[in-house]
């Protein structure tokens, strides 16, 4: 059996943070396996740029982006292995992974980092009426088809759903000539970023239409035209606003789920709002020494706070490895932050006040678009942050950050509460 | 020039040229799509019945009740998932006890054995995400559960190692006598043969009445489905029936070999022969109506709905036989429920009919064992060690959901009858089966196709035809 201080499960722009701030706060062993035959993860296939504003300050394409943090990994002479599949987590933490070269094999790990990202909704979770033609593709894999491999999945093309893959493949697919036709969203406001509907869509003249869905699927063998249609406030289709385009191909940007499956096994508390893990500030899971950061943790919409996220896990699992007992045993109590009144969710889920670094930046998506609203933060019943925002939406990840001298003013805190209110 | 020409493969069609291939006769199967197990055999209900559900009497009833005897054995001569679950029909109401009571006493007829009616008691414990409002149960411990793909395939590997042809893509357009034999015509030249099997599903009316003047009429009846994912396993553990009562039929709710969850069909008359489409009405129907034998049914766990056609013979009845006034022309036409159940039966049945026609001698050569796609999941971990450390393949894994390995998929595409499409490494093997649908493998899985047929990707299709999922390269047509 292989022995690792902390094995790092995904070679994806988590997993590659993790492990490098591992290293850099003291881990020494450290081993990442990644299930594809490269690092990187799904950034190889976004070849558009937009990448690492925030943490290089500069525009990059999602292969360059990945290339700077698989040079830190190089450079911090990490292990890693290539297309190897993880198999299980033991409680124990041994892990069972597979390679063509090494066959089955075990590693005991004293922590864990999860890092496996998200997969897309498909069709068939989508419940969408028709037939079930070639044609229908998910965004991603219609990416990695055409940035990864140079075909065309399609001519004529539909999407649904406006998350920001299928934005970004509506631009793509029109740039390698294709003919997008329309856009249509099932909500009355767009799942993406507002920079990736302007770039995307208007700038080619795609049409966005909100409040639609699509209502049947034509074409025995391969698609052969789409029919959407408009949704009332219940989302469910208005009988006789049903448009028909004929096209050979829908994409799907419907949503992306934390691929979870391992945590599961493993015993790992999840959130029904995110499908991904409940963290403490530190990003561990309910289980001691298993950390959990990026799109596996929670669906984000920009790399930069994936990288950020996963260099705090790194962090966090390299203080538990050098620290142990200590790092569990530091004092203070877990206080739990609600998200009520348009908040979703928050990750972390629970802070503790005495562990927390000085600062500690809190993650949330709202539920819903809110204009000329405040962002507000309550320490039991008293009102700390009340931060003016024009518009706040669901597309959009907020946050709020949370200062240790605050929290320490409330020796008796017991509730942290993040709230939309309206002005 | 064949000595039995069967139309269709399908479950029907797979399991009589299995049978048939015990005797020296020269057959072949005819099916229009690429691949076997392409109709009514994929999209169905994927259960054994145990047998009380046909009438007294009836061919139907007869050959569930045979082939639901026939099902251990099949499947272990044929390497096929097949598992006696037991299956409970749920009364939810005092006062149609007498029913319940009535389809007991119909099953006892039928020779179906271990029938016993439970208590809400016993239910509960049975399966306690069972409706608050059952009260009682027949429970059919005979009952069962099969992988419809693998054992259409099984049938038909079988077969082609026994030495029947296969042509695919094949469609016939006409039948007409010639002499002592018969003419088909298909789209891929004209076929002779003495005796004609109509094994053709929702289209055997179409064939049938080519030959005789005593017409048949065949209406395909749509189910759609829901399937749940892996994740959800144990929901139920048993088939669940809800007793047919004044507002209907009710929907099944039942585990599937691999550990899904299955809660379908709609019975839907339709037209249109090809109308495999769900649509929203029937996905809302079946998971109304699933509500009504379980409770807390997970429905964001729905990975994918579909819908098959049941070929419903205006009868309600299995016809199976050589028909009167075209003599060598054996029909096995009306395969509804419960034929998938029956298949190992009627499959004995037609081969039993064509050897009483022809008198042909057995082959000696006859195998009746074959063996499925090796799966490494049920080996333990040493065992995986040693598969990989000698064939590399089976360390590599293609897709995540369902975990199966580059190694099955070869298997899958170099054995007899291999898969030439997505869709047929899909059924032998469950690649792009599970929670992501293909959106993960369907790229190596086209790289793998492409590779092992020796043709370019753009040539690899979904399911035959023109279901192309790459049209081109980028830039194309600019």
């Amino acid at each position: 059996m292989l022995n690792y201080d902390i094995v790092v499960i995904g070679g994806g722009p988590a997993g590659l943070a993790a492990a490098v701030s591992a290293k850099r706060n003291g881990a020494e062993s450290i081993l990442v396996l990644e299930r594809d035959k490269e690092l990187g993860g799904i950034l190889n296939q976004c070849i558009h740029n937009g990448f690492g504003l925030h943490t290089f300050q500069e525009e990059l394409t999602g292969p360059e982006y990945a290339g700077r943090f698989i040079g830190q990994l190089q450079e911090e002479q990490i292990a890693y292995k290539l297309n190897t599949m993880v198999m299980d987590i033991g409680a124990n933490k041994v892990v069972t992974a597979m390679n063509r070269e090494e066959g089955m094999f075990e590693i005991q790990a004293k922590a864990i980092i999860l890092a496996m990202g998200c997969r897309e909704r498909s069709r068939g979770a989508l419940n969408i009426p028709g037939y079930r033609p070639a044609g229908i593709y998910s965004a991603g894999t219609a990416q990695r088809l055409v940035n990864m491999e140079g075909y065309m999945p399609g001519r004529e093309v539909v999407i649904l759903g406006s998350g920001d893959i299928g934005l970004i493949m509506a631009r793509r697919m029109t740039l390698e000539g294709a003919k997008v036709k329309v856009v249509a969203e099932l909500l009355p406001y767009s799942g993406g970023l507002k920079r990736n509907i302007v770039q995307c869509l208007d700038d080619f003249g795609i049409p966005l239409k909100l409040s639609h869905t699509v209502v049947d699927i034509d074409g025995k063998e391969r698609v052969e035209g789409i029919t959407i249609a408009q949704v009332g406030p219940d989302r469910r289709p208005i009988p006789g606003t049903e448009e028909h385009y004929a096209c050979d191909t829908l994409l799907l940007s419907c949503g992306l789920i934390p691929e979870n499956e391992l945590s599961r096994s493993l015993g790992v508390e999840m959130s029904p709002v995110t499908s991904g893990p409940l963290v403490n500030e530190c990003l561990e899971t309910n289980v001691e020494g298993v950390f959990a950061c990026g799109n596996v943790l929670h669906v984000h919409d920009l790399v930069d706070f994936v990288s950020e996220e996963a260099a705090s896990a790194g962090r966090h699992a390299a203080e538990y490895i050098l620290n142990g007992a200590r790092h569990l045993a530091s004092g203070g109590r877990d206080i739990p932050i609600q998200a009520v009144e348009g908040a979703r969710y928050t990750v972390p889920r629970t802070i503790n006040p005495e562990r927390m670094d000085e600062k500690h930046t809190v993650r949330f998506r709202v539920g819903d678009v809110y204009k000329n609203c405040y962002v507000s933060v309550y320490l039991n019943n008293e009102r700390i942050i009340h931060r003016k925002r024009p518009v706040v939406a669901p597309g959009e990840m907020e946050e709020v950050v949370l200062k240790k001298e605050q929290l320490a003013g409330f020796p008796d805190l017991s509730q942290i509460t993040v709230k939309i209110e309206e002005a | 020039m064949y000595d039995v020409v069967i139309i269709g493969a399908g479950v029907s069609g797979a399991a009589s040229a299995r049978e048939l291939s015990r005797y020296q006769l020269n057959v072949c199967v005819v099916e229009k799509e690429e691949d076997v197990c392409c109709g009514t055999s994929k999209a169905n209900s994927a259960i054994v019945h145990a047998g009380f559900d046909a009438d007294s009497g009836s061919l139907m009833a007869k050959l569930n009740v045979e082939g639901n005897e026939m099902m251990d054995e099949m499947s272990r001569e044929l390497d096929f998932h097949f598992k006696r679950n037991g299956s409970l029909v749920v009364c939810l109401q005092e006062d149609e006890m007498p029913n319940l009571q009535a389809l007991y006493e119909r099953g006892v007829k039928n020779g179906v054995k271990g029938l016993r009616i439970i208590g809400r008691e016993e239910l509960a414990a049975m399966e306690p995400n069972i409706s608050d409002k059952a009260v009682a149960a027949l429970y059919a411990p005979t009952g069962g559960i099969v992988c419809p793909f693998g054992m259409n395939i099984a049938y038909a590997e079988n077969a082609a190692e026994n030495g029947v042809e296969f042509r695919f893509d094949t469609e016939v357009l006409h039948i007409e006598r010639k002499g002592s034999h018969w003419l088909l015509q298909t789209n891929r030249g004209e076929i002779e043969t003495t005796y004609v099997v109509n094994a053709a599903g929702v289209y055997a009316d179409k064939f049938h009445n080519m030959v005789s003047s005593k017409k048949l009429h065949i209406t395909p009846r749509r189910g759609d489905y829901c399937l749940l994912d892996r994740s959800v396993e144990g929901f139920v553990t048993h088939t669940i029936f809800q007793l047919p009562n004044k507002f209907g039929k009710g929907v099944l709710v039942t585990p599937t070999v691999h550990g899904n969850t299955l809660v379908g069909p709609t019975a839907i008359d339709i037209e249109n022969k090809e109308g495999t489409n769900t649509t929203q009405a029937g996905i809302d129907e079946v998971i109304g109506k699933a509500g009504n034998t379980v409770k807390n049914l997970p429905i964001r766990q729905v990975i994918t709905s579909f819908a098959g056609l049941r070929a419903h013979e205006d009868g309600h009845e299995f016809c199976i036989g050589e028909l009167e006034d075209a003599k060598g022309f054996v029909d096995c036409a009306g395969i509804e429920s419960p034929g998938l159940s029956s298949a190992p039966a009627i499959g004995k049945m037609v081969a039993d009919i064509i050897k009483g026609l022809s008198n042909a001698p057995e082959n000696p050569n006859f195998k009746g064992t074959r063996k499925g796609i090796l799966d490494p999941k049920v080996l333990t971990n040493e065992e995986r060690a040693a598969l990989i450390k000698e064939n590399p393949a089976y360390g590599n894994i293609i897709c995540r959901c369902e975990m199966v390995t580059e190694g099955e998929i070869i298997d899958s595409i170099k054995r007899p009858l291999g898969a030439k499409s997505l869709d047929g490494v899909k059924r032998r093997t469950r690649a792009g089966m599970g929670r992501c649908q293909a959106g993960f493998c369907s790229p190596r899985t086209i790289e793998i196709l492409a590779r092992e047929r020796g043709v370019d990707p753009s040539e690899i299709t979904k399911s035959g035809g023109a279901s192309k999922i790459i049209v081109g390269v980028n830039k194309d047509r600019i």
